[in-house]
């Protein structure tokens, strides 16, 4: 199999991993939940108190998401920047072996 | 090849969607949050990866002066685990996690490396998104950054011992040492909010059953698009992959082997 064939493959896997618990568990929150967590500690020790706040926090889930999809397209773009150049490199070695 | 692989996955998957008749709803997954670990603890997860941040600096000060040539794959490394992080994507238990993107840059550069490229992720996530914390950035760190590095390391390398195809080590190691980074969180919080009754081993097991299958189908994740990264590198960047002695030129294909010189 082609290395691009190989990688399409795996790429619809883990799209599939991505996207599949959406359809299975219909009526689920999907929260990531920091409230949860929040509420999993209150019922093991109800007196701990967070003693520390963060310095800044994001002031909607719009700002926040906003936030972690620039965090995404900047990791993204080196990624991708890299392996480009990589594979013009190889190929510009390739042109020059005869 | 292709075939046993594809029955590989979809075993996995089969084990995905198992987990998901089992376990309930309402669960989370993430990072510690900040303020949410005593401070005690706070003070002894900072300590307890001081040395190995030293020993990751200097690693990767010595990869970069002995290779300048592996700078940008380090970059790479790095990027790898900003993007993956960012990811938070659902999974099968009603709750949503993100994966860790670290077992690329272990494979690659070695586990202390990715402490320091894990601690600067979580900096990042702490104090432009308040994911995170930083007074539970040690903890944070040791689970992403130290516990997980080594147990993808160690299985890269004891796999590869055992003849694995190089896709399958890499695969194992970025999948098992994802999962390992939540349990490790969920040990971290079982041992500051032990459980009245049954103790910190009963609180860890709560938390484990929170964290860890959520991360499962993530861990997987995370495993085939560290192999697709793999793929990739190994048929452009094979020079930088022998420098970083991810081949040792034996598994190579002579068609392959030519091109290095």
């Amino acid at each position: 199999m082609k290395p691009i064939a190989k990688n399409g493959l795996l790429l619809i896997v883990v799209a599939v991993l991505a996207f599949a618990p959406l359809f299975m568990t219909r009526d689920a929150q999907f929260a990531g939940a920091d409230d949860q967590a929040q509420q999993a500690i209150g019922t093991l020790n109800p007196n701990y108190k967070p003693w520390f706040k963060p310095f800044w926090e994001p002031p909607s889930a719009e700002v926040e998401s906003f936030l972690f999809a620039l965090q995404a397209a900047l990791g993204s773009g080196f990624v991708f920047y890299y392996l480009g150049y990589s594979k013009g490199k190889h190929s510009a070695a390739k042109k020059d072996q005869p | 090849m292709a075939l046993s692989k594809f029955k590989k996955i979809s075993l996995l998957i089969c084990y995905a969607v198992t987990v998901t008749i089992f376990f309930p709803n309402d669960v989370y997954a993430m990072h510690i949050m900040e303020g949410f670990l005593p401070f005690n603890w706070a003070a002894f997860w900072w300590m307890a990866i001081i040395p190995f941040v030293i020993a990751g600096v200097r690693s990767i000060k010595r990869t970069v002066t002995l290779h300048p040539s592996l700078k940008m794959l380090l970059g790479m490394a790095g990027a790898f685990a900003f993007v993956l992080s960012a990811l938070k994507i659902p999974s099968v238990t009603g709750s949503s996690s993100h994966p860790t993107g670290v077992g690329l840059g272990t494979i690659l550069f070695g586990p202390t490396a990715m402490t320091v490229l894990g601690m600067i992720v979580l900096i990042f996530q702490a104090l432009l998104l308040a994911h995170g914390g930083i007074t539970t950035l040690g903890a944070n760190t040791f689970s992403m950054g130290i516990v997980g590095p080594f147990v993808s390391y160690g299985i890269y390398k004891g796999t590869k011992k055992l003849g694995a195809p190089l896709w399958l080590s890499v695969f194992l190691a970025a999948t098992l040492g994802d999962l390992m980074t939540y349990v490790t969180t969920a040990l971290q919080l079982g041992l500051a909010f032990p459980a009245a009754t049954g103790g910190v081993i009963a609180s860890s097991l709560k938390f484990m059953s929170i964290f860890a299958f959520t991360q499962i189908p993530l861990a997987i994740s995370e495993g085939i698009l560290t192999v697709m990264v793999i793929n990739v590198l190994s048929s452009y960047s094979l020079k930088e992959l022998q420098i970083s002695s991810v081949f040792t030129g034996k598994e190579l294909p002579t068609s392959k082997r030519r091109v290095k010189q």
